[in-house]
């Protein structure tokens, strides 16, 4: 496989983007991406985006939105793995230019969530329709359950969950791009209306429209054109049972541990050589299994450590440093693609009030459905 | 949701229909035509035990839109006697005196239906015991 590097990046302020169509808002941010890394040819476009088929009745998005850039004829294709589609997409622009096949690639995500009225519907086809949602379980309700046994197996506090939510909306206020800029208490998360117990809506991500770009090419091309490269040191994928209750374990997500291990190996970097962790929070627990699941700390402690603030900006670990999807947004396809966004800035000294000192390699986990998918990146300055 | 997506279910949804293999010693609801534990595909059919305990639960207050379910209502991942595990609603109980390992029967039950005169879809709910 060759080396290859984002060389550039671009995303819209995510939000109820009432104004601009799903391919619009792909548009300017490819454009603002396509602009920042100062490129002149792409070899092949890769759309992350989850469900615009049932949120805006349109499929075929590759080749839509090749055209919309002006890109056509270049092969153009869609990927969908639930909200991990944009971390899949990711991976499949590292894949191309990997194996020699494309030199320069654009990468991007997109989700346009406030058209309909059937989000709820929609984002639940990720969970196994016959067998989860047929009884009537949400999303909320999946990661309700997963919250519900964390706290009875290991004492993780109700309060520890609210703090991942105020942590969270603190970076988020930071991040001009972010869907919310204001900060929340834990009083206020308490106080928020229930969703699914112990779940309450400030536990919750947003629903957002948004859309976010990088482009990617081998390091070598990078280097001789004189771009301002950050390496993808490794891609991984896992997967697991669609359905919740099938798995081994409830508390623990197989797809993260096994998608880390891979990503580490592939790296050849252990989990205390992170310098920040942008991670799938879209919901409150969610981010508290992914930090012990990827290593970052013993399993059950990813509540305690919140507690502690080790995962603030200046903590041993900060993670999702752009407010993460519970105050940068998550419109689904683009998630996994805006945390490579906010990992590019931070490697390049450009994250503004966020920036993380000595920033070195940062590692970005995106996530689809109650964990059946997960996608790890590890990034670093070249 | 299509009235033969359903009718395909009703094994599985009346009576528990699944299979198990006798490597792993797992048990599959659906029944599986390969198990992913060890890719023996000679599955052997098994009706689930009826009894079971509660792994972890919620109690739902937004519900999927198509449903037109009744808030709140609770949700459980059920285990039953043999291992196997399953995901429905708690019935016929006060949400708020559920716990972990909690025992359950599970029972037949009207799960959804399709508006006003649409098809009427039952399943299995677990009742605490
Ligand atoms: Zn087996």
């Amino acid at each position: 496989m060759r080396e290859v590097a984002i060389i550039g990046c671009g995303m819209i302020r995510f939000g109820e983007l009432w104004k601009k169509s799903l391919r619009t808002m792909f548009v300017e941010a490819a454009l603002k991406a396509i602009d920042d890394a100062g490129v002149d040819r792409i070899d092949a476009l890769y759309v992350g985006c989850m469900t615009s088929g049932l949120f805006v009745e349109q499929e075929h998005l590759g080749a839509l939105l090749a055209d919309y850039l002006g890109l056509a004829p270049i092969p153009a294709i869609r990927l969908e793995s639930a909200c991990a589609s944009g971390g899949v997409a990711l991976r499949q622009g590292f894949l191309d230019i990997g194996s020699g096949n494309s030199e320069v690639v654009l990468v991007g995500g997109v989700e346009k969530m406030t058209d309909t009225d059937r989000v709820t519907d929609g984002l639940a086809s990720a969970a196994d329709q016959e067998y989860e949602v047929f009884h009537g379980v949400t999303f909320p309700g999946l990661y309700a359950m997963i919250a519900r046994l964390h706290m009875e197996h290991y004492g993780t506090k109700r309060e520890d969950l609210a703090l991942v939510a105020v942590k969270n909306h603190k970076h988020g206020t930071m991040n001009p791009h972010a869907h919310f800029q204001r900060e929340i208490t834990v009083d206020q998360v308490l106080a928020s209306s229930l969703v699914a117990d112990p779940l309450r809506l400030l536990d919750c991500s947003p629903v957002s429209d948004g859309a976010a770009c990088v482009v990617l090419s081998s390091l070598e091309w990078a280097k001789a054109h004189g771009k301002t490269p950050v390496k993808i040191i490794a891609s991984a994928m896992a997967t697991d049972t669609l359905a919740l209750h099938q798995r081994k374990e409830i508390t623990t997500l197989g797809s993260v541990v096994e998608s880390g291990r891979k990503a580490y190996a592939m790296a050849g970097v252990g989990p205390d050589q992170i310098d920040f962790a942008e991670v799938h929070d879209c919901f409150t627990i969610a981010e508290i299994v992914v930090s012990e699941d990827l290593g970052f700390f013993k399993k059950g402690e990813g509540g305690k450590a919140v507690r502690e603030g080790l995962t603030g900006l200046d903590g041993k670990i900060p993670i999702n440093p752009s407010g993460g999807l519970k105050a940068k947004g998550h419109p689904v396809g683009a998630t996994g693609v805006a945390q490579a966004v906010e990992a590019y800035l931070q490697l390049t000294g450009r994250a503004e009030k966020r920036q993380i000192k000595d920033a070195r390699i940062g590692l970005i986990q995106n996530m689809g459905g109650s964990g059946a998918s997960s996608v790890v990146h590890i990034l670093e300055v070249v | 949701m299509p009235t033969q997506r359903h009718w395909r279910e009703i094994p599985q949804r009346y009576r528990l229909e699944g299979n198990f293999c006798p490597d792993c010693n797992r048990y599959f609801l659906p029944p599986r035509l390969v198990c992913p534990g060890c890719g023996r595909k000679e599955l052997t059919p098994k009706k689930l035990s009826r009894k079971g305990k509660i792994v972890t639960f919620t109690v739902i207050r937004v519900p999927p839109k198509t449903q037109e379910l009744k808030t709140p209502y609770p949700v459980a991942i059920v285990e039953t006697e043999e291992g196997a595990r399953l995901t429905c609603q708690v019935c016929d109980c006060e949400p708020s005196e559920l716990r972990i390992g909690q025992e359950v029967e599970i029972v037949f039950r009207e799960v959804m239906r399709e508006g006003k005169t649409g098809v009427i879809m039952y399943g299995y709910k677990a009742r605490p015991v």
